[in-house]
């Protein structure tokens, strides 16, 4: 247990100063810019804005300068500045269908309406280091093409299966309340909608594990993706003072569909099921990662025998946030002077009792 | 978009919110320059622009219940014009500035006589905004790949 302590003003002030100055580093190198992280480093941002649960890349970008590049650290100035705010209301659900394409790719079908495009991916490169970086430049600018007749109507693959009924259908909207995590604490079980809020805002490393983990037997599911799709969608929200949907401009997703091997029954046929992942910004790894472990939750539900880390529902969603995580761990870390003292006690008085009993066996024994 | 005005051919709440989207879509600095064209009158603010937070929602498979993805920082404003014309906005960012240009740009375009005249101002940013979409489509066609199944050699 930690107990409060008091003391330590001037040297807390003190460290933070040489935080600061540490932070900014050898003052004869140029100081980043918000608008430069931002720019240059999109993925990091997109990453803390994903676990940090809010959408705004200016802000992601400052506290990453603030946090010193530490995401997690990152995350936490988010979040911290996210409960500073009034919540206006809920957005309609995003259309990711209509989705301004920038990267789709398939695993399953090599010919899809709308196309598969690589858009600005690591995927092929030789991750070779490349010193040419290391020195200012100009950048080739990037080629291109007029794009064919279909491009721009890019339906989900999963909605090609679920034509021919190959694939479970997506739960039916049924107009019932949806979950929120952030104003109510989780109660087991915990439904999909709510799992998958969780993932969203959950650890990428540990959302990737436990993904990685289904794939090394813990909990198989047979996995295919059907999509990954990288783009902008727009976002509408619906004022009580309009009444109508306004749009608040677009948003860049992930979206990932898992394909997984099939169930049946006597009275069902068999058909494909589904893992679903969408994230903030571009991440396919933790999109896709998350629609494995959305996939591996539903075992319970889908009649599989539920053995493994990732199928547990309680062990994913109680862990997979690394705001909470990093919260508990690094409370280690505080004074807990007055429960150690109570341990050293303790274990004084266990030894001093474990060295009577023992002399007087030597005793008995002479 | 830009070459037809935006109220034709569409009812009026629909170009109501196309007018938005282009706010929304537009920058702080075109919205200032697209105003400036327009000698607005002075304006008052209904409320004074603030900062929260929208709910962005997303579907489980993409089209079925919806879920809470995670929170979008929203800037609102709404301000009166001296005839009593009310205008809105709602814009993803921090914004307060932009937010009440936009709300502006709103009430003065529900005057059906100033209507034409807030559509031509906006023009330039419906250009931007429109080639910026172009260009990023062409980009992302130069990238459009065809794969081949290559015949296994044990067959």
């Amino acid at each position: 247990m930690y107990v409060a302590v008091k003391g330590g003003e001037a040297a807390i002030d003190n460290a933070h100063r040489l935080l600061a100055e540490t932070r900014r580093g050898d003052p004869a190198v140029p100081e980043l810019t918000v608008a430069q992280i931002r720019e240059q480093m999109t993925l990091l941002v997109d990453r803390v804005m994903a676990e940090g649960s809010l959408y705004d890349p200016d802000l992601a970008a400052l506290a990453l300068k603030q946090a010193r590049g530490d995401v997690v650290e990152a995350v936490f100035l988010v979040r911290a500045f996210r409960t500073t705010l009034p919540r206006f209301g809920a957005s309609k659900p995003v259309d990711t269908g209509a989705m301004a394409v920038a990267r789709r790719v398939s695993a399953t079908f090599k010919d899809l309406p709308g196309g598969q495009v690589l858009g600005p991916t690591f995927d092929y490169t030789h991750r070779l280091i490349d010193f040419a970086l290391a020195a200012a430049g100009t950048v080739e600018p990037a080629a291109e093409a007029e794009p064919r007749d279909d491009a721009g109507t890019c339906p989900r693959v999963t909605d090609l299966l679920a034509q021919d009924g190959l694939i479970e259908p997506s739960p039916p909207d049924d107009g019932a309340p949806v979950g929120d995590l952030t104003r109510e604490p989780v109660d087991y079980p915990a439904d999909r909608a709510l799992r998958l809020q969780a993932l969203a805002r959950g650890d990428e490393g540990f959302v990737l594990g436990l993904g990685y983990s289904t794939q090394r037997g813990y909990g198989r599911t047979h996995p295919f993706v059907g999509e990954v799709r990288v783009g902008d969608v727009a976002v509408e929200f619906v004022p009580e003072e309009l009444g109508f949907p306004v749009p608040l401009g677009r948003i860049r997703l992930t979206e990932c569909q898992m394909v997984n091997q099939f169930t049946g029954s006597g009275t069902t046929p068999p058909q494909f099921t589904r893992g679903y992942g969408l994230t903030f910004g571009q991440s396919e790894r933790k999109a896709m990662a998350m629609a494995l472990v959305d996939r591996a939750l539903r075992a319970a539900e889908l009649g599989e025998p539920v053995t493994s880390p990732a199928q547990d529902q309680e062990f994913v969603l109680a862990h997979c946030d690394s705001l909470q995580a990093t919260g508990f761990v690094e409370h280690l870390k505080l004074p807990h002077y007055v429960d150690f003292q109570a341990e050293l006690e303790l274990v004084r008085r266990l030894r001093a009792e474990f060295f009577r009993d023992s002399d007087s066996v030597q005793e008995a024994a002479e | 978009m830009a070459t037809s005005p935006l109220h034709q051919g569409r009812d009026e709440s629909a170009a109501r919110r196309a007018v938005m989207a282009l706010c929304a879509d537009a920058s702080r600095d075109d919205l200032d320059a697209a105003l400036q064209t327009l000698a607005a009158p002075p304006i008052e603010d209904l409320r004074p622009p603030e900062t929260g937070l929208v709910m962005a929602t997303g579907r489980i498979g993409g089209d079925g219940r919806p879920f809470n993805l995670g929170e979008v920082s929203v800037t609102r404003a709404a301000i009166r014009l001296p005839d009593g014309a009310t205008g809105f906005a709602y814009h993803l960012g921090r914004d307060r500035m932009k937010a009440r240009l936009a709300a502006t740009l709103d009430a003065l375009w529900q005057d059906p006589s100033r209507r034409a005249r807030v559509e031509d101002a906006l023009r330039s940013a419906a250009e931007k905004a429109e080639a910026a979409r172009h260009r990023a489509a062409r980009r992302t066609a130069a990238t459009r790949v065809d794969f081949l199944t290559l015949a296994r050699g044990e067959d």
